[in-house]
């Protein structure tokens, strides 16, 4: 047969090449990555591959931003045999991929410097993973969503595992792998049923066909939803489907963590908001009550867990966990603005994350094992910069007032108010508060006092000391008795560098400086900026959002 | 041109940022002048904007400019926008210009103390909040900047933390404060809930629809806050014990600036107030009765912050009694006068109290009139600016508040007229004790030191601030003269406050006699202060122990409301808290933290138990599916 009589035999789809230009510059980038590697005569230092990845990402956010502004023109469309849908709603989703690997590549470098690790293989792992959240977030087809799925995880249980030095490291890799691998499968029989229920797989005709179709029984269409659910809930870790993650945030390599809890909420949260809101919305009734189950279960088990961790990556872990919950309360409520304000919470939730765990990879130091909570005793004296980026994403994290954290709590909660899902509501603030409990108390372990002081530690008033200047007064506990002022911020800000020396800080490694590259900094400035700027002025994101809408 | 207003809080914030990071590197000087420059930019774009809004015609002399939408929640939308228009402009540019003044001076003044960046940072942060107070476009900015300067007022009372009394006062100002706020967060509930918005603009045009208790209840509300901000009855015993601060911020916060935010409020909210009659009478009552309380308090007392300090609180309620009669623009015309004279009696004696090696008790100077030349006519000034003596500019501003008040009733003229003659005696009594008769320093001062003292007039950076603030205290009265084309500033804030003053009827006759009266008075004052004081140091008769001890409000206050509120707290905090409700908490953070624990014991950290978990959810979810299709 000649190639033409192929063609007539099979009909290949119109590729729209702008349509997927993200996705294909990060492919195209890891390829680039992986050849130079391989073609280099000598082997060149980890920054040209960071300075490559930096250099692709940004390529990938600027054409997202041709994109953006495509759909906003001309409204938007279904792409390749409508396997994709490129709408505000996936292009808001691919930016944000693209953002996070901007910030994840500057966060790395420092750390694959430090633990020498060597050669691109790293960035074109991400590049490769970011490019599968992408897909994900684009795909308007069940098929391309499972694909995605896989692109983006295989990259991941790599990742996990990259730091062959550290056991734990490997068998993150491997727990990741098997249950992952398990909730693939369990996803693709539901793909299966799915479509045995409605005779499709695109997500369009589904809910074209679920409008126009009365079933008679909808057990083996419900059946297929409940096992998609199950591998979307993996991905996103909703409990019970998330026991794999304080394991596997707690033994990857820092970076690694950091960009995994991004990247695969991103791709998780993109595809099941897309799938239930937009093609199962006729069956809304059906699903809600089991992510109102879900959500609760995911808030509580979150805060609760956290509360009882020593490790900050397995505390953390739990922290998104309960996010993960929060996250779900706008889908839950199965309205557009529950919808967006999902959206926001992801946006804002991609850099706090990023953020924390920069400033956690940097204070593990060499052979990334300093992760006790207790280490952070003191931070404050001995790191002021990575101290106050911390403080200022736990803040945020904990849902203050002028971050973004504040406002993705405020829009989700309200969601959920206006689902007249008040049960929920409640539970969330209670556990948005029991979270907070865990978060801020690294914050008072910071900037408290380094002696273990627990009780008077707690009691400071959780205000910074921006180079000592800022120290508050605290008239209440200044009085002249010797000894009473300990653990204020007045006396931390009136020691002296030689007083700090001498403090011995739980862990003798932990009194040694700390060394914050240049670009880990630049991710922490990106990181934070985002969450203060936005969170005092919050229209432009808020504008954004509400231009990400969903195609139908 | 008004578009730069956004630039006027923008320059003292940049300047907060630049300190609060680099304040240290920065160190002293330097830290002052950049402080004070970034005040003195923000001046200069006052005063841009201030023009581009005076070639407006009057009736379009109103310009918002929004930034950006702040937030929604349900019905509320809250904006963050400026609202420039006569009453702003006329706040911010007053506000700048003593801001730059009292900086400048602070430079001077503050250049021995370790603490010197950390001085400047919260001073910028005061200005900038101040600013957003004024030209807060909504009651929540305004709110902001509200709380913004109580904050900034107690980091600076209590900048000396180490010594106790500091340390107290700041609480003791923290906690008024709060009761004021509790009325302002509640006016802003109920002007919410009966408009659906908190934008000025919005608010004001829809009052025709909300009923008269409702208006009164909101302006009652609302002058609880500014009772507790412009330390009014019963609010105002913070406002003394507020001079522990230094001297530079007595005169900024405690006498020009802050304490005026009453009062602009008021003004702000005057289409309120004049829906609300029985709301401004209460004004004018309370106005009246502190104007007269603050001014015998301030007769009797040596400490010359403390006679400064009951002299503010008096002049405020002038202010107040302006406003309960409608005199809108009497109040603000007096707030101006006053911020000039007031900053500098404060700067003046913030010049002696450096000169007598930190004493601040008038008993103990006497004389330096010779010794302190430019400190002593600018303190003359001063004096005889708040006493009403013509041609200088308190004659023409508490002229027109007297006027105003006796237009409502002759009995709120009496007593402000009392408390006129009261005024020019009492600080008559505290220059001549400071500068006149004999010197009684040297040898007074308990710890010996008095002889070493070689008392002199500081440094031109603190005495330029007198010289400016002496030359606007002498003029100030011609924006405002009661003659029509002098009337500067009634024609200036009309277009804001027009439609709500209370039209006066008097002839030139009438005028002229209250011109003369208010003149005598003044002049009776001063010849009485001069008469007792000229050389004699004391006179036991005129400082009886009941207005010494302030009436003995402190002391009930204390008494009545601290000590039984601390032994309510101290049960409390025994039973209650430590009992009840840290029970409960821990109780319930036990609780948790032992589910936690229990419940942590499912992590294993073996694959199979995680595939088993991922399982069990899966079969729960399938065995809801079958509930719900079959059943």
């Amino acid at each position: 047969m000649t190639y033409s009589s192929l063609l007539a035999v099979i009909q290949t789809p119109h590729i729209d090449y702008t349509a997927i230009l993200p996705e294909l510059i990060c492919i195209g980038g890891a390829l680039a990555l992986l050849l130079t590697g391989a073609l280099a005569v000598r082997q060149l230092p980890t920054v040209v591959y960071t300075a490559m990845t930096v250099a692709i990402s940004v390529a990938a956010v600027v054409s997202s931003l041709v994109l953006w502004h495509i759909v906003q023109l001309h409204g938007a469309f279904a792409a390749i045999a409508k396997s994709l849908a490129i709408d505000g709603f996936s292009v808001a989703f691919v930016l944000l991929a693209s953002c996070v690997l901007v910030v994840a590549a500057l966060a790395a470098d420092g750390f694959l410097r430090r633990e020498e690790v060597a050669g691109p293989e790293y960035y074109a792992l991400a590049l490769l993973s970011a490019s599968g959240a992408m897909f994900m977030a684009s795909a308007n087809d069940l098929i391309v969503i499972f694909l995605g799925l896989e692109i983006m995880s295989i990259p991941l249980y790599i990742l996990a595992g990259f730091d062959h030095r550290r056991q734990e490291s490997g068998e993150a890799s491997m727990k990741y792998f098997v249950l992952g691998a398990f909730s693939s499968a369990i996803f693709v029989y539901g793909i299966a049923l799915t479509y045995g229920a409605t005779g499709s797989t695109n997500l369009a005709e589904i809910a074209s066909f679920l409008a126009n179709n009365v079933l008679t029984s909808n057990a083996l269409l419900l059946a297929g939803l409940g096992l998609l659910l199950v591998g979307f809930g993996f991905k996103i870790a909703a409990v019970p489907f998330h026991m794999w993650t304080p394991d596997v945030y707690e033994g990857a390599p820092t970076p690694a963590t950091g960009f995994m809890a991004a990247i695969a909420k991103v791709g998780g949260f993109a595809a099941l908001l897309r799938v239930f809101y937009s093609s199962f919305h006729t069956l809304a009734i059906d699903w809600q009550p089991v992510l109102f189950v879900m959500a609760i279960l995911t808030l509580l088990t979150g805060a609760i867990l956290g509360l009882v961790q020593r490790d900050i990556k397995r505390m953390l872990a739990y922290s998104s966990i309960n996010h993960a919950g929060f996250v779900l309360l706008g889908l839950q409520a199965a309205t557009a603005s529950g919808v967006s304000a999902s959206l926001y919470y992801v946006f804002v939730y991609a850099f706090l994350v990023l953020g924390s765990f920069t400033v956690i990879e940097l204070v593990g130091k060499r052979g990334d094992r300093a992760h006790p909570i207790e280490g952070y005793r003191g931070l404050a004296r001995r790191e002021p910069f990575l101290a106050l980026c911390l403080a200022l994403l736990l803040l945020a994290q904990a849902g203050a007032p002028f971050t973004t954290g504040f406002l993705a709590k405020l829009y989700v909660v309200e969601a959920a108010v206006q689902a007249h899902s008040y049960a929920l509501a409640v539970t969330a603030m209670l556990a948005g508060a029991i979270a907070a409990d865990f978060e801020l108390r690294v914050v008072f372990l910071m900037y408290g006092a380094s002696a273990p002081a627990p009780a008077e530690a707690t009691d400071a008033a959780p205000a910074f000391s921006i180079e000592g200047s800022l120290a508050v007064p605290d008239p209440v506990s200044s009085a002249p008795a010797p000894g009473a002022s300990t653990g204020t911020l007045a006396s931390a800000a009136v020691m002296t560098g030689h007083d700090l020396a001498t403090v011995t800080v739980a862990g003798a490694a932990a009194s040694e400086r700390v060394e914050v590259p240049l670009l880990a900094r630049a991710a922490l400035v990106l990181t934070c900026g985002f969450t203060v700027v936005l969170g005092i002025w919050p229209a432009p994101l808020f504008a954004f959002v509400h231009a990400a809408r969903l195609l139908f | 041109m008004l578009g730069a207003v956004f630039l006027i809080p923008l320059f003292p914030f940049v300047g907060f940022l630049v300190l609060a990071a680099l304040g240290r590197k920065l160190g002293n000087p330097r830290a002052g002048w950049l402080a004070t420059a970034m005040v003195l930019a923000s001046f200069v774009t006052t005063v841009i904007v201030f023009t581009g809004l005076f070639e407006r015609s009057p009736a379009s002399r109103s310009y918002t400019q929004t930034w950006y939408s702040w937030f929604t929640v349900d019905r509320l939308h809250v904006t963050a926008s400026l609202l420039v228009d006569p009453l702003s402009m006329t706040m911010a540019l007053f506000v700048t210009g003593v801001s730059t003044l009292i900086h400048l001076y602070s430079i001077g003044y503050m250049s021995h103390d370790e603490q010197f960046p950390k001085f400047f940072v919260y001073l910028n942060l005061f200005v900038v909040s101040m600013l957003i107070l004024v030209l807060g476009g909504n009651f929540l900015l305004t709110f902001l900047g509200w709380e913004g300067v109580g904050v900034c007022s107690y980091f600076l009372i209590s900048f000396w933390f180490d010594r106790p009394s500091a340390a107290s006062a700041g609480k003791k100002a923290m906690i008024f404060n709060r009761i004021g706020d509790a009325g302002f967060l509640l006016a802003m509930f109920l002007i919410f809930e009966r408009t659906g918005s908190l934008q000025y603009t919005t608010v004001f045009s829809r009052l025709g629809h909300v009923g008269t208790p409702s208006l009164t209840a909101i302006a009652l509300l609302l002058f609880l806050g500014a009772a507790g901000k412009s330390a009014q009855l019963p609010l105002y015993p913070w406002l003394a014990d507020a001079m522990e601060g230094p001297t530079p911020v007595s005169a900024l916060i405690h006498a020009a600036t802050m304490v005026t935010a009453g009062v602009y409020l008021m003004c702000r909210v005057a289409p309120i107030l004049h829906l609300a009659p029985d709301a401004a009478h209460v004004v004018a009552i309370v106005g009246v009765a502190t104007a007269f309380l603050g001014a015998t308090i301030a007769c009797a007392q040596n400490d010359i912050k403390k006679i400064l300090a009951y002299s503010t609180i008096s002049q405020l309620g002038y202010m107040f009694l302006a406003v309960g009669v409608g005199a809108y623009v009497a109040a603000i015309f007096l707030m101006l006068t006053h911020a000039f004279y007031k900053a500098l009696l404060f700067l003046g004696a913030g010049s002696v109290i450096h000169a007598m090696g930190d004493e601040q008790d008038t008993k103990r100077f006497g004389a330096l009139a010779r010794l302190m030349p430019i400190t002593s006519i600018t303190f003359l000034i001063a004096w005889l600016s708040i006493g009403g003596v013509p041609p200088f500019s308190g004659f023409w501003s508490k002229g027109d508040v007297l006027e105003n008040a006796y237009a409502m009733s002759p009995l709120l003229y009496v007593v402000g007229a009392l408390t006129a003659v009261l005024t020019a005696y009492y600080l008559g009594r505290c220059y001549l004790l400071t500068f006149r008769g004999k010197q009684r320093w040297a040898e007074a001062r308990r710890d010996g030191k008095g002889a070493g003292l070689h008392p002199h007039d500081p440094s031109w950076l603190m005495t330029l601030p007198l010289v400016v603030l002496a030359a606007a205290s002498t003029v100030a009265g011609i924006i405002n003269l009661p003659i029509h084309p002098f009337d500067l500033l009634q024609r200036w804030l009309d277009p804001v406050v027009g439609a709500q003053l209370r039209q006066l009827h008097f002839s030139v006759g009438t005028e002229w006699v209250f011109a003369i009266g208010d003149a005598v008075l003044a002049a009776l004052g001063v010849s009485i202060a001069i008469g007792l004081w000229r050389r004699v140091a004391e006179h036991p008769a005129l400082e009886p122990v009941f207005l010494r001890r302030a009436w003995y409000i402190d002391w009930a206050y204390d008494s009545f409301v601290a000590r039984g509120s601390t032994e309510v707290a101290q049960v409390t905090f025994d039973d209650v808290e430590t009992k009840g409700i840290d029970g409960a908490v821990n109780g319930f953070g036990g609780l948790v933290a032992a589910a936690g624990r229990r419940l942590r014991t499912v992590q294993t950290g073996y694959v199979r138990n995680y595939a088993l978990g991922l399982m069990g959810g899966l079969v729960l979810i399938l065995a809801y599916v079958v509930v719900r299709a079959f059943a």
